[in-house]
């Protein structure tokens, strides 16, 4: 799904060291790669390794809690749902050579955005989701004109902004209903036949009730299926990765990310928009943090000031995780992806073994280094043994 | 070799779950209570520490989940994870029932054993389906401190609220204020939390109210800073000052003769009679709330631990609640004894 070669439409074949004599083939430049060659060659196989490793290690501390029962699964599969949606624009953003710290305050904010219209002001529900996505998708921009008008490191516009949105969300909660939090959004969701049918609970709840009739798949004590679908959230994660990741790998647009990233000033004297690039990501990262905050506040049903505190940092860890380079130029989408699974099946494990609470942080950091180390060590196992 | 260390780590992190692990004669039951704060939060250490000592005198298996940042959302993913581990029990708090609900209907769907506790009203704790609600009721707390205070012939008083936008602050001064025969908008001062704004409203108001008899403090917010007011002005010890919660400076004004007495939610009884009650409810097979206090009550352990950190349950027709409590100079010196670890 993702290029292996970023670096090529840059580099001509004058610049490249003759191959070995002992390679017999018509063309030096060409080489024949096996499928597993090229597969453990790609950005996302070390966190595809990491994967199978946490599942081992969860399999066997916690394989009998019920961690791997379908309603378990769906707990999981969520949170690493939610992460993934922002892993997403975070990867891409990152293989373009910036960083977004705002994604954490831009959840909040966008929950506040889409809460505080319809709640207080009248405005029906739709309208108010609109809201928040212009309003969001329109801060990205401003990140993103900032950070290319001024050349300043995004890490600090973005750092910024992650203070003021932070703050405005405080700012409007308290102002509006006199508190941190504003709740009652969810039922307001609920009678918004377009929105909720979007953003609100789970899909294919016929497929799951005849399952359970079936007995395919376990049943409550009431008879109906254990789990009553799959929920949107992760849906929209699959579209998001699915989309992105085609245009990482296979269009034009995916090519110019890659090579923004990789040398800016070379793309510019090629002709890639650097600038035209780096904005719309800016406003793509923008638009993944707001379906993050929506999403949220319909399936909790209220919007808070502290909603998604830390997670920009949660979005970088699953990029990095996944294979992409803090420097920018090297990444894959399906990798992102991995790196949410993992941080997010480590996260809600923990709690399914029987670890002291106090201890959460330290294994939840020693099984990321655990990952990490394993990803590392695979890639660079991978790529050096030819 | 870059293999060996990662394989050391991996052989260390094996070794630490090791020796975690459950042992006991009751290892395979377990219960679990999930609060709303965030790891920083002191007050919950109580709580903690409670379901420990509750879990081994059951000798069943407990655990304490929270979300790391205090984000509720977080809270109702570990709800949810609650069910799907199958607890033989679930408790938590009511941060905010909207919030709560659907992952409650998991656990109640599962027939699983529900108890509420800390925040949250009674009402609010039977529409999720739980067993009971172990918590102190605002409105009762603050009437039967009115009722004290009324004895002691306490005709006005000011209700000194830091935190004017939550209904339960109300409800405490509204319960006094029945009490003793007042209206409680008029004796109330919505302070704020920043100490020197309290301060400063709270000798304001004794200025202008100079025949006022009494002070009700709603928590170490109000407490503190109104105590400095008082020493200030030099009416420490002949105004009758009366506080919810404690805190250091409460325990020390308690000592000094400056504060009557402070109204105390005992946590320590919402964890260990949470995880208690749920034990009860799996072992006996039942969910009928007296039969649960009334085993609870027989119970030798739980009398044991009453009498030793000095805690007194509240018992009430549909259930138990955790508080009011009173800390007066009499016990003052055994709460603060185990002031943050089991009081």
């Amino acid at each position: 799904m993702s290029s292996t070669t970023p670096h090529l439409p840059l580099t001509t074949s004058k610049d490249k060291p003759a191959m070995p004599s002992r390679a017999m083939q018509t063309d030096e430049r060409v080489r024949r790669i096996s499928p597993w060659r090229s597969f453990i060659g790609r950005p996302e196989f070390g966190s595809i390794a990491g994967t199978v490793l946490v599942f081992v290690l969860f399999g066997i501390f916690a394989g009998d809690s019920g961690m791997f029962n379908l309603d378990g699964v769906m707990n999981w599969a969520q949170v690493a749902a939610y992460l993934g949606i922002i892993a997403v624009g975070a990867c891409l953003l990152m293989i373009a050579g910036e960083f977004d710290l705002s994604i954490g305050s831009m959840i909040g904010f966008a929950g506040m955005m889409m809460a505080v219209p319809s709640m207080f002001m009248g405005w029906p529900m739709w309208a108010s989701v609109l809201f928040a996505f212009a309003g969001c998708m329109g801060l990205g921009w401003l990140n993103g004109y900032l950070v290319v008008r001024t050349r300043l490191p995004s890490f600090i516009v973005t750092l910024a902004f992650m203070f003021i949105l932070r703050g405005l969300t405080l700012v409007l909660s308290t102002y509006f209903s006199n508190s941190t939090i504003v709740s009652g959004v969810g039922d307001k969701v609920g009678s918004d036949p377009l929105v909720s049918t979007l953003f609100q609970g789970s899909a294919l709840h016929g497929l799951f009730a005849w399952l359970a009739q079936a007995s395919i798949i376990a049943k409550l004590p009431n008879g109906n299926p254990i789990v009553a679908g799959i929920p949107k959230v992760l849906l929209w994660w699959l579209l998001m990765a699915a989309a992105a990741g085609f245009v990482l790998s296979r269009t034009r647009f995916g090519n110019w990310i890659f090579t923004v990233g990789g040398d800016a000033v070379a793309a510019q004297n090629v002709g890639v928009p650097v600038r035209r690039v780096k904005i719309s990501l800016f406003v793509f990262t923008a638009f993944c943090a707001c379906l993050f905050g929506v999403l949220q506040v319909a399936d909790v049903g209220s919007a808070a000031a502290d909603r998604g505190l830390q997670k920009e940092f949660e979005a970088i860890i699953a990029a990095v995780i996944g294979g992409a380079l803090l420097t920018g130029g090297y990444g894959s989408v399906v990798g992102a992806c991995f790196g949410a699974l993992i941080f997010g099946v480590v996260q809600i494990g923990i709690s399914y073994t029987s670890f002291d609470s106090d201890w959460y942080r330290v294994f939840l950091g020693a099984m990321l280094l655990l990952a990490v180390l394993f990803n590392h060590y695979v890639r660079l196992h991978a790529t050096r043994s030819k | 070799m870059r293999t060996r260390w990662i394989w050391t780590l991996l052989a260390g992190m094996l070794a630490a779950s090791a020796a975690t692990a459950a042992t006991g004669p009751h290892a395979n039951e377990r219960y679990v209570l999930i609060s709303h704060a965030a790891d920083s939060d002191v007050w919950w250490n109580t709580v903690k520490n409670a379901i420990k000592q509750a879990g081994a005198d059951f000798s069943v298996q407990v655990d304490y989940r929270n979300p790391p940042n205090g984000d509720l959302a977080d809270m109702a993913r570990l709800v949810e994870q609650a069910a799907a581990r199958n607890y033989d029990g679930v408790a938590f708090d009511i941060a905010d029932v909207d919030v709560l609900a659907k992952p409650a209907m998991r656990v109640t769907a599962k027939r699983i054993p529900l108890i509420t506790i800390n925040s949250g009203t009674q009402q609010q704790s039977e529409q999720l389906g739980a067993i009971m609600h172990i918590g102190q009721p605002e409105y009762e707390a603050g009437k039967a401190a009115g009722e004290r205070a009324k004895a002691a012939g306490i005709t006005s008083f000011v209700c000194v609220n830091h935190n004017a936008a939550n209904a339960a602050a109300f409800q405490r001064c509204k319960g006094f204020a029945d009490a003793i025969g007042v209206d409680a908008r008029s004796s109330m001062i919505d302070t704020g939390v920043d100490p020197t704004v309290v301060e400063n409203k709270v000798s304001a108001y004794l200025r202008n109210h100079p025949r006022t008899q009494a002070i009700l403090a709603l928590g170490p917010n109000s407490a503190d800073p109104s105590l400095q007011a008082l020493q200030r002005m030099g009416l420490a010890g002949k105004i009758y000052f009366v506080t919810f919660d404690l805190s250091s400076a409460v325990i020390d004004g308690i000592r000094k003769g400056v504060i009557n007495f402070a109204i105390d939610q005992q946590p320590y009884l919402q964890g260990y009679m949470a995880i208690a009650a749920l034990a009860i409810a799996h072992e006996d097979n039942t969910r009928d709330p007296a039969a649960i206090i009334a085993k609870l009550k027989a119970n030798p352990a739980f009398q044991s631990r009453l009498k030793e950190y000095g805690l007194q349950p509240v018992y009430t027709n549909h259930g138990v609640s955790s508080g009011p409590a009173f800390v007066t100079r009499e016990n003052v010196d055994t709460v603060a004894k185990y002031a943050g670890q089991y009081r």
